[in-house]
């Protein structure tokens, strides 16, 4: 019993030192690195809250960004054991006061419903809102934000029938960050890798997967 | 443009290219890294490869494995001994999937391997055609590094990969999957070049020289230091800058049992074994000793014990070659990271020669009351039944020193690392990390290849050599030096000692029966025996080791003995039992 609670009580020590991390992680463009990445969460049963894969701004470099809610000290090491993968070239980890991010928003409704029953100029005003499409039958909203505002605008139309909604996951910028370039040029202060021949061939994937 | 004959030719030159098959690619690539023995099972996919090797047995020995784990521990096996990368030839699907616990133990424990696996036709991925299996996403969380092969023109540079990233910087496994379609596709070889850079990776990391000029500083006003190390100086190849380290510092040193053999085990400052099974001295220090200097280990959880309780008293210095090893169990100091082979020269010239009389005495006290209370009765017991440890000392005298010692897992591995001696580094294989089961018999033969003038003796229990019996066809076929040395117990020994010590002697499917392993090993026409008496035993070891060829010795040993002093699990090392 004891013993019970000295555990609870150190797990809710642990679980109030978690916060949200965004990991941004530079990567060569490979097959299965995907997958590389995403084991080392699920091995340690971290749960990846969002995770989206973009060209970054440096030509062929590719930029991942997870967002987890852990602890410092996890992450830390997390980030330091992705690092060590052969195909990542760096990989950093922010607080959210450290970034600036963004995440977008689609909402589906009936056109019907909105047009009788809203004032639509006004929700596009008010909640910074778009209209991507508007046909007979229905209307598609976006919206890009901090999480809590794409959610206002569901609770807002969540009444008049939200038909679909889907959310992206989440892109960052590092605030402090000069960008890659430089440090891509450290890298590859060595003569250039065979990982330039490589990567031609990646861009021919398709015609190596038809032969 | 009319006027190329007055020009030099030299943009029109074509590089010398040769038409060759990828399976020939392979090959080739094999013969430029150095590579002379591989370990192997052919299969559907990997056909076309093994038909090209048809034509390279000149240069390239290629050894029939009974089972792809078999061929993957003889590759860890070798590249052990050599100190070289162990190659290991597989085919799709089960032969794929048989790797695997292969390339957890190598990528545990460090090992350079590189696993050459065949796969289905591009055209059939994903299609669930025969033998085909996701090999890379199977393999991604035990491998350093792996790849698909699509097209035969990817072949060279990615085999010259493969081989960079497997030996460089913290060495582990990498397995290239090359389609069948590869394999057997024509393509303009323009000739192998090595991979000396990856822009992504980088193998060691910049040595800082603050943190090793701190280190010194530490080293300098340490009063009772204490340096512990494992495999990272022989994976680094610097057993001699370590000793020189060590000698001038005067500074205690004990080992991992990955790190065993990287000093001779009668260094005058070698104090022993660290960890669960370790020495008593070198594990009851560890809280007492004001600087711990860690050299290429990763403070593993049998090392450690409880990990709150684990040094909290001393200022950590940490030499690894792996920045993510810094910090991950125990809280550093001083990080110094970098190559071991650079790093411990910069940090020798810094410190001041020192010796430690009255420390490293407290050390030989604690070895006094271990080997009254634990070393004596082992190695000299004065009951009837023979024990493991009395084998290993009989056997130590009989080799001097000078044998490679491969063990498997369990209790005879444990009192093996605990009592052979050794004189030479690259002596002990071990599967350290992954504790794999039927890892010494395969792993003797590649060892003995790895190292072929030296004496190969495979200890084993009984349970964990039923687990690759198979190998004794491997041996038989191809007249493989080894020494088989089984210490029988009938039992699973580890688990029954844990579940006699925390399980109330429940003793739950430990109790197991082996057949008669003198007319097993009669069978694949390897010569044997097998006693159970004290006396016979110096003779039959002897008989053993002068047997040309492989011989199995099978030793009778005490059926419930246990492996003492002991860490037992949740306790600090301070807490070590010595009974």
């Amino acid at each position: 019993m004891g013993k019970g609670r000295e555990i609870n009580g150190l797990l809710k020590h642990l679980n109030m030192n978690k916060q949200e991390y965004t990991i941004t992680v530079y990567t060569e463009n490979q097959i299965g690195l995907l997958n590389r990445i995403a084991i080392m969460f699920s091995r340690r049963k971290i749960n990846v809250e969002s995770l989206n894969t973009s060209p970054s701004e440096v030509e062929g470099i590719h930029r991942f960004t997870i967002v987890i809610h852990e602890t410092e000290d996890v992450v830390k090491k997390l980030v330091r054991q992705i690092e060590k993968q052969v195909e990542v070239l760096k990989a950093y980890y922010n607080t959210n006061e450290e970034l600036i991010w963004q995440e977008l928003a689609l909402y589906k409704v009936s056109t019907d419903e909105i047009a009788e029953k809203v004032k639509v100029e006004r929700l596009l005003r008010e909640y910074g809102a778009r209209a991507v499409v508007i046909r007979k039958d229905y209307t598609v909203f976006e919206t890009t934000g901090h999480r809590e505002e794409t959610d206002k605008l569901i609770n807002v139309l969540e009444p008049y029938g939200l038909i679909e909604f889907v959310r992206s996951a989440r892109v960052a910028i590092i605030k402090a960050s000069s960008g890659f370039h430089e440090k891509l040029r450290e890298f590859e202060a060595q003569e250039p890798s065979e990982e330039v021949v490589e990567n031609e061939y990646l861009d021919k994937q398709d015609e190596v997967f038809t032969m | 443009m009319q006027s190329t004959l007055s020009q030099p030719q030299k943009a029109a030159l074509p590089t010398k290219t040769e038409t060759i098959s990828g399976s020939k690619a392979v090959l080739e690539a094999l013969i430029a890294e150095g590579v002379k023995t591989i370990f192997g099972y052919p299969g559907g996919a990997i056909m076309p490869i093994y038909d090209a090797l048809y034509d390279y047995s000149e240069q390239l020995e290629h050894i029939l494995v009974r089972h792809e784990q078999g061929g993957i521990h003889a590759a860890q096996g070798y590249a052990r001994t050599s100190g070289d990368v162990g190659v290991v030839f597989a085919t799709s699907g089960p032969g794929a999937t048989n790797l695997v616990t292969g390339l957890a133990d190598a990528m545990i424990d460090s090992t350079p391997v590189v696993a050459i696996t065949g796969q289905v036709f591009a055209h059939l991925l994903g299609t669930d055609a025969f033998q085909e299996t996701d090999v890379i996403n199977i393999t991604t969380p035990v491998t350093k590094w792996n790849y698909q092969v699509t097209d035969a023109a990817e072949i060279p540079a990615v085999m010259a990969k493969a081989f960079y990233i497997a030996r460089t910087g913290r060495p582990g496994p990498v397995l290239i999957d090359i389609t069948k379609n590869a394999q057997l596709q024509l393509f303009e070889y323009e000739g192998y070049k090595k991979c000396d850079h990856i822009r992504s990776y980088r193998p060691k990391p910049n040595v800082r020289k603050e943190y090793v000029e701190q280190a010194a500083a530490l080293i300098n006003e340490a009063k009772q230091p204490f340096v512990i190390f494992g495999q990272g100086v022989i994976l680094g190849k610097a057993e001699k800058e370590f000793i020189s380290f060590i000698e001038k510092a005067g500074i205690p040193s004990a080992w991992t049992i990955m790190g065993m053999s990287a000093i001779p085990t009668d260094h005058p400052l070698g104090v022993g074994m660290l960890g669960m099974h370790g020495n008593y001295g070198p594990n009851v220090l560890t809280n007492e000793c004001d600087v711990l200097i860690a050299v290429g280990m990763r403070f593993d959880d049998r090392v450690t014990g409880r990990l709150d309780k684990y040094a909290k008293q001393a200022k950590v210095i940490h030499l690894d070659i792996d920045p993510a090893e810094i910090d991950k169990n125990v809280k550093t100091t001083v990080p110094v990271w970098g190559d071991c082979k650079e790093t411990l020269p910069m940090l020798t010239e810094l410190i001041e020669p020192k010796v430690y009389p009255q420390w490293l005495q407290r050390f030989r006290d604690y070895a006094q009351q271990e080997q009254e209370q634990c070393i004596e009765p082992e190695l000299h017991p004065t009951g009837e039944v023979l024990t493991m440890g009395e084998v290993i000392n009989t056997l130590n005298e009989l080799t001097g020193g000078d044998a490679i010692i491969v063990t498997d897992v369990g209790q005879h591995q444990m009192v093996a690392c605990r009592y052979a001696n050794y004189n030479q580094t690259k002596s002990n294989v071990t599967s350290g990390g992954l504790g794999t089961m039927g890892f010494a018999l395969p792993a003797a033969i590649g060892a003995k290849y790895g190292d072929p003038k030296r004496t190969v003796v495979a200890v084993i229990g009984d349970g964990g050599f039923q687990m690759t019996l198979q190998e004794l066809g491997t041996i038989m076929q191809f007249d493989v030096d080894v020494k088989i040395l089984i210490l029988n117990n009938e039992f699973l020994g580890m688990v029954r000692q844990w579940q006699q010590l925390f399980h109330d002697r429940r003793y739950s499917f430990v109790n197991i029966t082996s057949p008669d392993f003198v007319q097993v090993a009669k069978g694949y026409h390897i010569d044997g025996n097998s006693v159970r008496e004290r006396k016979d035993l110096r003779e039959a070891l002897s008989t053993m080791l002068n047997h040309k060829g492989a011989y199995l010795l099978e030793v009778m040993v005490g059926k419930e003995n246990n492996v003492f002093p002991m860490v037992p699990q949740g306790c600090s090392v301070a807490e070590i039992r010595l009974k």
